[in-house]
């Protein structure tokens, strides 16, 4: 309350789920042998399909472009390894349904080979644009698992001050240490990144934020970061989830981002490590992003840890490089335990966002049978936005939307700490997706219909408008038959003139 | 939508259990229920098996009727209220007392409602308050603590006797409650300093060697069991501290204003069932509010409300009375206390942006 009244920094709610982290930290991260084959889905990031640029048959390089983005939100995808296009297919993707969806086959020749990187000069020379523009060709895109593409944000720089560039290095899920092991092992591209990106968005200083319970990369980061005065390392407190944007923003700046509002607004942009090694690499050598670092952990792994793998090797050629299966687990899932999906199968491909495969097993496996909501606002005390989710769940599993809106369900991050600590069990993220996805539907529903009225609307006008001018036409004609008059004219033009002016509202 | 299998995050769980809730509260009522036995002895201890098991039975019943899993049995909540109800019965009333105090109590308090959950009303407050009206007689044959042991002890097949054939209670026991006592005194225009300088000892009401229900008369134990709860994160601090805080307020203000016929702060606290509900029976999760302040409100209407009937009502003792009136108001004070959201303003509009002034001022942090 005292905090609140003299308006520092609290994040409101938040639990403290097991850590799990011990295992796969504790290993340097390992490089994974090549795949015989590489499966790139078309869709790894948010936003539309990337459009295939090459045929099959055709030799590929590493780094080398195979798909283009269609439209600024959106990424390319690059040949993970050097070899020959062998499909473009439909394949299982990475999806809790097993959807299938669209990927380049690519053959590897074993040889690795990459493709003329060709940068030249320092890219402290160039323009930001420049520089922003180089890392959409590159294909980056939210490495913590949010996949939107990171040239976008960059971009922001032109229309907002920021001021703080933050650099989300808390990984906050169970079981994840890749953050971890990059930040150890690689931080000094990390500190070049934090710069470039200061560098493009003319930001006054980044601060790199690690929870506390990683002090081997707090001071690595440390170390790395201590000849640049603008480049700060701030402890956070070890909490879920303290690595979603807003709350790390606020721990941070002590702000709040205004509902609806993006973190420019209070002047900070957020991006993961993985992703500011990424755009560090493209900057500085020219490498688009074909490789990432996956944690590969779970009680079903044998030797959980982190490995560098090639976007679009399968899941399974991850698993064995960490010893394989001890028996069948219980879950797959792709991304942390807290905010991950489940996998349909060990054959889909590692995808740009994938920051984790696990292999959870059974008694790592919540129980699923939900009993009655005995109101005990656990929840409540849990959910980091405020919000009430015990109603927003009662409301979603009735199908009342708009009442689950009312208490908050735009507002809810997804982040699952309700779920995690409801004594009945009850999935309460399952119903908030679902009702996040009705209600999209909806909108989107609402906004083709409205758009339909708009053109209908639109060709009423114009079909009058034209009606109008004909009978004007015809009347100047009658008119000019008995004697020339130019009074109609003005009529004419506003009569044309409407329907423009209805479509631009 | 449906109730189908779950394929959504998270993959990860505390372990916390609705039984394991149920029965931490439980665990906390073990020692003042104890005490209460002890106190009480044998006919208290008949009572509240009687009352626990007829609860456990009647939630299998009505399990049976409304063709749920038999195993909802487990969560603990009907032994919770039948242990609820035994524990603020007067320790010798006849069997049935307690058997239909809590076929009522699960049965029309929570079941008919719709199971655990759904219920408005706290189902042992329900049930104590229903017994209450239907049997005062029996609801107010109150007896001074003949500990297990002592002289005026009932031997077991007494007791028998006393809980399974309505005995009645040998006439040396008889005896009111403290509350009883001076709502009868004030009647009869005795002096309320007077009464109570020569009757209460706040330290004796503070230990509970006095006539009273089963398991309320040791404040101190109640507080025991209560602390163990905040401890454990069962229940909150707002609901009990505003309760108790209204409560004596009020009493203080008027002991000032008027000490002959109102009591003061220390006797309204430690008399009565007012901790045991305050910490037991406000703090019903399901039957109370979500938010800070609506506990805080919800609280401060308990107890102005215990203040109210105490003084001026016509029962000597108002828990039951004002926590039922409170659950009935619980659903508006929730709609209209909720927590500010993040990034929004306390109504619920979004936060203004901020100002470029302020963007570029430092924040200092901690």
């Amino acid at each position: 309350m005292l905090r609140g009244l003299l308006k520092l920094p609290q994040v409101r709610g938040g639990v403290h789920p097991v850590g799990h982290k011990d295992r796969s930290a504790a290993l340097h991260i390992l490089d994974l042998p090549l795949p015989e084959r590489l499966y790139l889905p078309l869709r790894q990031h948010a936003g539309a399909d990337a459009i295939p640029v090459v045929k099959v048959g055709d030799k590929v390089l590493k780094g080398q472009m195979v798909a283009v983005a269609p439209s600024e939100i959106s990424a390319p995808v690059h040949a993970s390894s050097s070899g020959r296009v062998v499909e473009i297919a439909e394949i299982m993707a990475p999806h809790p349904s097993g959807l299938k969806s669209t990927a380049i086959v690519i053959e590897t020749d074993g040889e690795d080979r990459w493709i003329d990187t060709g940068v030249s000069g320092d890219p402290y020379d160039e323009e930001p644009l420049t520089l922003a523009n180089r890392v959409a060709n590159a294909g980056i895109v939210g490495m913590g698992g949010a996949i939107f593409p990171a040239a976008v944000k960059l971009k922001q720089g032109t229309r907002h001050e920021i001021k703080t560039v933050l650099v989300n290095g808390s990984e906050c899920e169970p079981f994840l240490t890749c953050d971890d092991r990059l930040m150890r092992e690689k931080a000094e591209e990390i500190v070049e990144g934090a710069r470039l990106i200061r560098h493009i968005l003319r930001a006054y200083k980044a601060v790199i934020a690690i929870e506390d319970n990683k002090p081997e990369a707090i001071a690595a980061m440390r170390a790395a970061a201590e000849p640049y005065g603008m480049v700060e390392v701030e402890a956070v407190p070890s909490m879920y989830p303290m690595g979603s944007a807003k709350q790390l923003i606020q721990e941070i700046t002590g702000r709040e981002v205004p509902a609806g509002a993006r973190s420019t607004s209070v002047g900070v942009l957020v991006h993961n490590v993985g992703t500011v090694y990424a755009i560090q690499q493209a900057l500085t050598y020219g490498r688009p992003l074909v490789s990432r670092i996956v944690t590969v952990a779970g009680g079903a792994i044998n030797r959980p840890r982190n490995v560098n793998a090639l976007v679009g090797t399968p899941v399974q050629h991850l698993i064995d490089a960490c010893g394989g299966l001890n028996g069948d687990p219980a879950k797959l899932v792709l991304g942390g335990p807290m905010m991950g999906m489940p996998l349909p199968s060990t054959q889909v491909p590692t995808i740009k966002g994938a920051t984790g495969v696990l292999a959870l097993a059974k008694h790592e496996v919540p129980r699923s049978e939900a009993s009655p909501c005995i109101r005990c606002a656990s929840c409540v005390e849990a959910c980091p936005m405020g919000l009430l989710p015990l109603e927003m769940a009662a409301r979603s599993r009735a199908d009342d939307f708009e009442g689950a809106d009312d208490y908050g369900l735009r507002d809810c991050i997804l982040c699952g700490s309700c779920a995690y600590v409801c004594p009945s069990h009850i999935p309460l993220v399952q119903y908030f997706q679902y009702a996040k996805g009705e209600q999209d539907a909806k909108r989107t529903a609402a906004k083709k219909m409205d758009y339909t009225v708009e053109l209908s609307l639109a060709k009423q006008a114009r079909i009058e408008a034209e009606k109008a001018a004909k009978a004007a036409e015809k009347a100047a004609k009658k008119a000019a038959k008995k004697k020339p008059v130019t009074a109609t004219k003005p009529a004419e033009t506003e009569a044309i003139k409407s329907p423009s002016e209805e479509e631009s509202v | 939508m449906s109730d189908a299998t779950v394929f959504s995050s998270p993959f990860a769980h505390t372990g916390n259990s609705v039984t394991y809730v149920m029965l931490q509260v439980c665990f906390a009522l073990v020692p003042c229920t104890l005490f209460g036995l002890y106190l009480f002895g044998w006919p208290a201890l008949f009572l509240f098996l009687v009352t626990c098991s007829a609860a456990v039975f009647t939630e299998l019943l009505c399990l049976y009727w409304l063709k749920q899993p038999w195993y909802r049995v487990l969560d603990g909540s009907a032994l919770l209220t039948g242990w609820l109800i035994a524990i603020t019965l007067p320790p010798w009333a006849p069997w049935w007392i307690g058997a239909v105090g809590a076929f009522f109590g699960v049965a029309v308090g929570k079941q008919l409602y719709g199971g655990i959950g759904q219920n408005i009303f706290n189902p042992a407050m329900l049930a104590r308050t229903a017994l209450l009206i239907t049997f005062p007689v029996q609801l107010t044959s109150w007896v001074a603590p003949a500990p297990l042991g002592s002289e005026l002890a009932p031997s077991f097949l007494q007791s028998l006797s006393i809980t399974f054939a309505s005995a009645p209670a040998p006439d040396a026991l008889t005896g009111a409650t403290a509350l009883g006592h001076l709502k009868t005194a004030l009647t009869l225009e005795q002096s309320a300093s007077d009464v109570l300088a020569n009757d209460f000892i706040w330290w004796e009401a503070l230990l509970g060697v006095s006539a009273g229900s089963m398991g309320e008369t040791s404040e101190v134990l109640v507080l025991l069991g209560a602390l163990f709860l905040m401890w454990r994160r069962i229940i909150r601090w707002e609901i009990p501290v505003s309760m108790l805080a209204t409560l004596a307020i009020f009493s203080l203000i008027f002991e000032v204003a008027d000490s002959d016929n109102y009591a003061g702060v220390l006797f309204h606290l430690t008399s009565g069932g007012v901790l045991l509900g305050a910490f037991f029976i406000a703090t019903d999760p399901i039957t109370s509010p979500i938010s800070r302040l609506a506990k805080l409100i919800f609280g401060a209407g308990c107890g102005l409300l215990v203040f109210v009937i105490r003084n001026w009502g016509g029962f000597p003792e108002a828990v039951a009375f004002s926590v039922l009136f409170m659950n009935s108001l619980t659903p508006l004070i929730d709609r209209y206390c909720r927590p500010r959201v993040y990034g929004r303003l306390p109504g619920g509009k979004p936060l203004p942006p901020l100002p470029s002034v302020d963007l570029a001022r430092e924040v200092k942090r901690r």
